[in-house]
């Protein structure tokens, strides 16, 4: 049986300074993440011992050199939040790794609470700029100048699910799910085919079909293999075909699509095969036609547009779902799945309310109609860069929200209760929890390990193998027991 | 539970989707589905011509601050706009 989709997102945003003719996005970022005060942060190590980026999940190691800063370094560029998350500069950008959830709902949640605290450190970093210069963060994924930067989902699967089977059943799901998924872009980049308007912000971007790299040469499937959890047990997905999205709903949908397919895939529950001519071209192709009406070949010579193709998905996970207990979110997650896919073939704009690239596409082109503008006006340009502007006052999607006119799924409490408060089913308690009540004596942590320093003794770690243990149900007492570190360590051997 | 409600008022606020969400959530309702098609009476077209109304103003307000927030200069922000590739 499919194991429980435990899942996070990481985004990385885009940065820059106005009015700073020498802007470094490097400095730029270790400034914004140092800006974000958690005290207990401050002096925490992230352990790269843990990390393993070159282990590729078709079964190999590859040669390359492994990233570890020093210490000083190293706590300049990672804080591990009281929340669970990692708030860090990676390589020119700001990224946001949420901790680990169990479900769609509390993914959005936690996935908005970044955004949240990317913009507290964006105003403290602004402070500290001189004058006239002023710092801006953007939840997107290109500068459409043929420049990308990621937003990579995770999802935990069971180890004994094939690498080849995710790779053949999710290569067809991924090229059309942007039908939904999409950001929402204006033009086209890399090389790719002129356009006005397109459905994905990451689609031109993708070169091959599967691979380890992210940067160069980027995969539709990635294959990291790095689980931070019990790597007999488990493999974590990482997915990088995704757009940052603004939409509380797209972000759900997205999420939950995608787990509930990956259950399917481990469930053997895929028996159809839709697998595609040429996917790398097909997701340029998809992109591209925001009219929903262009098809893709598969390989037995049928063609599908990518709503019929998600269809097809969508009418297997039905049939997967029934007589099945599945996880408690899915079944809202089917319901909408279909509802949006039979929206999507009726007339789109129906969803402006809720998935990205629709709500901005119409944005545009009310303003674009007012103006008497067309798509190559730099103030077009400038909406849909603007579209993510984390800024609440300027941020257009935050404008869309404060106007009721997207659909909300999760409320601003819950969102302002996870920028500190981790959530309670999963191991990211345990993680957030010894931050806020051990925070002097943690030394490191990374996603499966927390270590403590105790006065002179030896470094001691404490291994979390399992994402949903050290959950508030396992450990809350164990928290109260233990008044300092000695203390927890003392009673987790016991 | 308490969710479904909250999201009905939102649609209820929503722009564009307006006249054609409310059309599927009638059909809904009427427990229809298969290819139920919106109703054509006077009253209900009474209905659309008001939310058509509605819907103007509403975006007309969207656009009115989108000129207020829009950033200035945006031909030179967006041509300074450059990023370094990421992941």
């Amino acid at each position: 049986m499919a194991i429980p989709k435990v899942m996070g997102t990481e985004i990385e945003y885009g940065i820059t300074v106005k009015n700073d003719r020498d802007f470094d996005p490097i400095s730029s970022c270790v400034l914004l993440v140092n800006a974000y005060r958690e005290e207990r942060a401050a002096k925490i190590l992230w352990d790269y011992d843990q990390e393993n980026p070159l282990a590729d999940a078709r079964g190999f190691q590859v040669d390359g050199e492994k990233y570890t800063p020093n210490q000083q370094e190293n706590i300049a560029r990672n804080k591990t939040l009281e929340n669970g998350a990692r708030y860090y500069v990676d390589h020119a950008h700001p990224e946001y790794s949420c901790p680990e959830v169990t479900n769609p709902r509390d993914l959005v949640i936690h996935e908005k609470a970044g955004e949240r605290i990317v913009e507290i450190s964006r105003r403290e970093a602004c402070a500290l700029l001189p004058e006239g210069m002023q710092m801006l963060i953007h939840k997107n994924n290109s500068d459409h100048k043929g420049n990308s930067y990621g937003s990579h989902e995770n999802y935990l699967m069971d180890r004994r699910t094939s690498f080849k089977q995710i790779v053949e059943h999710l290569m067809p799901f991924f090229v059309s799910r942007q039908v939904y998924a999409g950001a929402g872009k204006v033009g086209s980049e890399n090389r790719a085919q002129r356009c006005d308007y397109q459905l994905s912000q990451r689609a031109d971007f993708f070169e091959t079909e599967v691979a380890l790299d992210t940067m160069v040469k980027r995969p539709i499937i990635n294959t990291r293999d790095e689980p931070h959890a019990d790597r007999e047990k488990y493999r974590r997905l990482h997915v990088i075909v995704g757009d940052a999205n603004m939409s509380e709903y797209t972000i759900w949908l997205r999420q939950g699509t995608t787990a509930l397919v990956l259950s399917m895939i481990e469930d053997g529950a895929i028996g159809r095969d839709l697998s595609l001519r040429d996917p790398v071209r097909a997701i340029k192709e998809v992109s591209h036609d925001p009219g929903l009406g262009c098809t893709v070949e598969l390989q037995n010579g049928k063609r599908l547009t990518a709503v019929q193709l998600q269809a097809e998905y969508l009418e297997l996970a039905k049939r997967y779902a029934t007589g099945r207990q599945l996880e408690p979110w899915a079944a809202e997650i089917l319901q909408e799945w279909e509802r949006v896919l039979s929206a999507l073939e009726r007339d789109p704009l129906e969803l402006a309310d809720r998935i990205d690239w629709i709500a901005k596409r119409v944005m545009i082109e009310s303003f674009m109609q007012r103006k008497g503008v067309d798509w190559d006006s730099p103030q077009v340009q400038m909406l849909d860069l603007q579209y993510h502007d984390l800024r609440p006052e300027k941020g257009l999607y935050y404008l869309l929200e404060r106007q009721g006119q997207v659909r909300r799924m999760v409320t601003d409490a819950e969102i302002a209760r996870a920028v500190t408060e981790p959530p309670e089913d999963t191991r990211a308690y345990f993680r957030g929890h010894c931050l806020k009540r051990y925070g002097d004596q943690v030394f490191g942590v990374n996603w499966d390990s927390i270590s403590f320093g105790i006065g002179d003794e030896p470094i001691k770690r404490v291994l979390m193998a399992e994402p949903l243990k050290g959950s508030k149900a396992h450990v809350a007492d164990l928290l109260l027991r233990s008044k300092d570190a000695a203390e927890l360590v003392k009673n987790l051997r016991a | 539970m308490e969710r479904h409600v909250r999201l009905q008022d939102h649609a209820d606020a929503s722009l564009t989707a307006w006249v054609s969400m409310s059309e599927s959530q009638q059909k809904q309702k009427s427990g229809g589905g298969s290819g139920g098609e919106s109703t054509g009476s006077a009253e209900g077209g009474k209905k659309l011509a008001k939310k058509g109304e509605a819907l103007k103003e509403e975006m007309d307000a969207l656009m009115d601050e989108i000129d207020e927030v829009l950033e200035e200069n945006a031909e030179e922000f967006v041509k300074n706009y450059v990023q370094r590739g990421g992941e």
